[in-house]
């Protein structure tokens, strides 16, 4: 019977071909080249432009200015960048282990989805950077006030995909679930779950960069240590080209948390669940 | 193959008896009656058609026999007992295959197993047959998402039948299908109903498709629905695509159309 199928399920068969090439590894990875080679593009061209208008390293430092402050100050640039990092990945997993809960919360709790989840969604008009000042005056000037800032710029994301995703269950499915006898717990765990599972990653995602951006930010307002500082630093002391190398190492970190998620999502997931763009995530600064 | 667990009775089928129903959708606007006065009976082991132009209630019924809407008014028997709540032992096929994409076609047709928690290795077997019956040997291991409409839907109908269901009910499972897969789909839903009899209600807007099938026709009004008149369907079964053919069934299809048309339908 397989060898007369309906010509349907043919194009089905072939279109579906070509939706596993671009989802494998094979396609990401020549994705990714292309990216890269376009990146190695644009700093050439800016090596190429600094040099050939004479730009001062004081407005733009060239690429080859950066490395080297770079490689300078590596020893400091690793300690300091260590600092920075474990307050923004200290942010990110409690905003992870806080998040996804509270959103599963809200999702189950009449009184929370009425009153808290309207209250965090007003909240986010709240610039939380502002916030910064506050936290050091309560918090004083160890990690723990960067700590928090990176939290509460990061848990919100978080939050709002997993109320996003786990109301996204079509109602069918848990019919479907229910005439089979499947008990809450089981709808929960087999059904609204995995389907919550692209938003609350693409909600991971989005904190992922936020966390840093919170642990920065503390930095800004109060430290003696980290990235941030650091760069206060290389300000005053007018050194540009450090303070652009800073800003790469800002980056590296960012994408760092930012791949480590993206590789937990392709262990953990059926490529249908992979999601493949940030665009579901909501969130402020 | 049969289930070890249960008896021959229900391994023909049982009885669907549905009595007096009212159905009233509340909500914040305007009431919406869907369904008005419904009594019908499909024997154990018939198969039975649900006919009616579109938006007249025949998901509503489905539901409602399923247990899954709860009467305004009336009641649901199935085998002689009352439903209270979900009924946990038909193969619903709903409207929409309503697979899950992120599990693989084995997967979407084992989920009755698992959630009941049956033999697994018994289900396995059972699985592979039946997706091998509707032409799915070899697609196992894809995602949903990889198949055809008709694939999927042949999916679905592989996985309302695992666990070897006393009844079936079939919201237009093949109504969103191009004619070709359609009638494919017609002809293999009737050998799989012929070779192991269960009580199939089958609701569909597909005159032919209804008088092919089924022993009995239940045709509905328009909204709210009603019971409009029942044709019972004398042809032998099972049916094989040559009785389009037939004058009788000609002479069917076009009494259930004149039907229509004196209640302004068509
Ligand atoms: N869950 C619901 N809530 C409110 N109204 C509904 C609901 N389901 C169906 N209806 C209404 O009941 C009527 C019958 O719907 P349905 O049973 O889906 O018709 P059919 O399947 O025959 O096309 C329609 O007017 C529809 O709007
Ligand atoms: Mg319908």
């Amino acid at each position: 019977m397989a060898q007369r199928q309906a010509p349907s399920d043919l194009t089905a068969a072939a279109s579906a071909r070509a939706g596993r090439r671009r989802l494998s590894i094979v396609g990401q990875l020549w994705d990714g080249l292309l990216i890269a080679g376009a990146f190695v593009g644009l700093i050439v061209l800016w090596q190429i432009a600094t040099t050939a208008f004479a730009i001062p390293s004081y407005i733009l430092p060239s690429p080859l200015e950066i490395i080297a402050a770079i490689a300078g100050d590596w020893l400091r640039l690793l300690q300091n960048a260590l600092v920075t990092f474990g307050e923004a990945a200290a942010g990110f997993a409690i905003s992870i282990v806080v998040g996804i809960p509270l959103g599963v919360l809200i999702i189950y709790s009449k009184w929370l989805q009425r009153i808290l989840y309207p209250l965090l969604v007003a909240s986010q008009s709240i610039p939380k950077v502002a916030l910064a000042p506050i936290f050091v005056v309560w918090f004083g000037f160890g990690p723990l006030p960067k700590v928090l800032i990176a939290f509460s710029i990061a848990f919100f994301a978080i939050v709002v995909n997993t109320v996003v995703g786990l109301s996204r269950t079509p109602p069918e499915m848990i019919h479907l679930m229910r005439s089979l006898g499947a008990r809450p717990m089981q709808i929960f765990f087999r059904v609204r779950v995995p389907m919550a599972m692209p938003y609350i990653f693409a909600g991971i995602k989005i904190s992922a960069a936020f966390s840093v951006v919170g642990a920065i930010v503390g930095e800004f307002i109060a430290a003696s240590s980290g990235l941030g500082y650091l760069q206060l630093v290389a300000d005053n002391n007018f050194q540009i080209p450090l303070l652009f190398g800073i800003l790469v190492l800002l980056s590296v970190m960012g994408a760092v948390l930012y791949y480590i998620v993206v590789l937990i999502e392709w262990i953990a997931l059926p490529p249908p669940l992979r999601s493949t763009d940030t665009g579901q995530g909501h969130g402020t600064l | 193959m049969m289930e070890p667990i249960r008896d021959a009775a229900a391994a023909r089928g049982l009885p669907i008896t549905v009595c007096g129903i009212d159905m009233v959708f509340g909500g914040r606007g305007t009431p919406v009656q869907a369904l008005a006065a419904v009594s019908l009976e499909i024997a154990a082991g018939s198969f039975c058609s649900i006919l009616g132009p579109s938006g007249c209630g025949k998901s509503t019924l489905m539901m409602l026999v399923a247990g899954l809407y709860r009467p305004t008014e009336g009641h649901i028997a199935i085998g002689g007992k009352r439903l209270d709540g979900c009924y946990t032992d038909a193969g619903i096929v709903f409207q929409t295959d309503v697979l899950l994409p992120w599990l693989s076609v084995l997967d979407n047709v084992l989920m009755p197993a698992r959630v009941k928690r049956l033999d697994m290795a018994w289900a396995r077997s059972r699985a592979g047959d039946l997706l091998g019956q509707v032409g799915l040997s070899g697609f196992e291991a894809r995602y949903p998402g990889e198949l055809s409409g008709g694939m999927r839907q042949r999916v679905a109908i592989c996985r309302a039948l695992l666990s070897d269901p006393p009844i079936l009910l079939m919201d237009e499972p093949f109504g969103a299908l191009d004619a070709l897969t359609r009638e494919k789909m017609q002809t293999d839903l009737n050998r799989i109903w012929a070779d192991d009899v269960k009580t199939v209600m089958l609701i569909t807007h597909d005159i032919e498709e209804a008088v092919l099938l089924s022993d009995e026709v239940i045709v509905m009004s328009p909204r709210p629905g009603r019971i409009l008149q029942r044709f019972p369907i004398a042809l032998s079964q099972p049916r094989s695509p040559e009785i389009r053919r037939n004058p009788a069934f000609h002479h069917i299809v076009d009494e259930i159309r004149d039907l229509f048309r004196a209640t302004g339908v068509l």
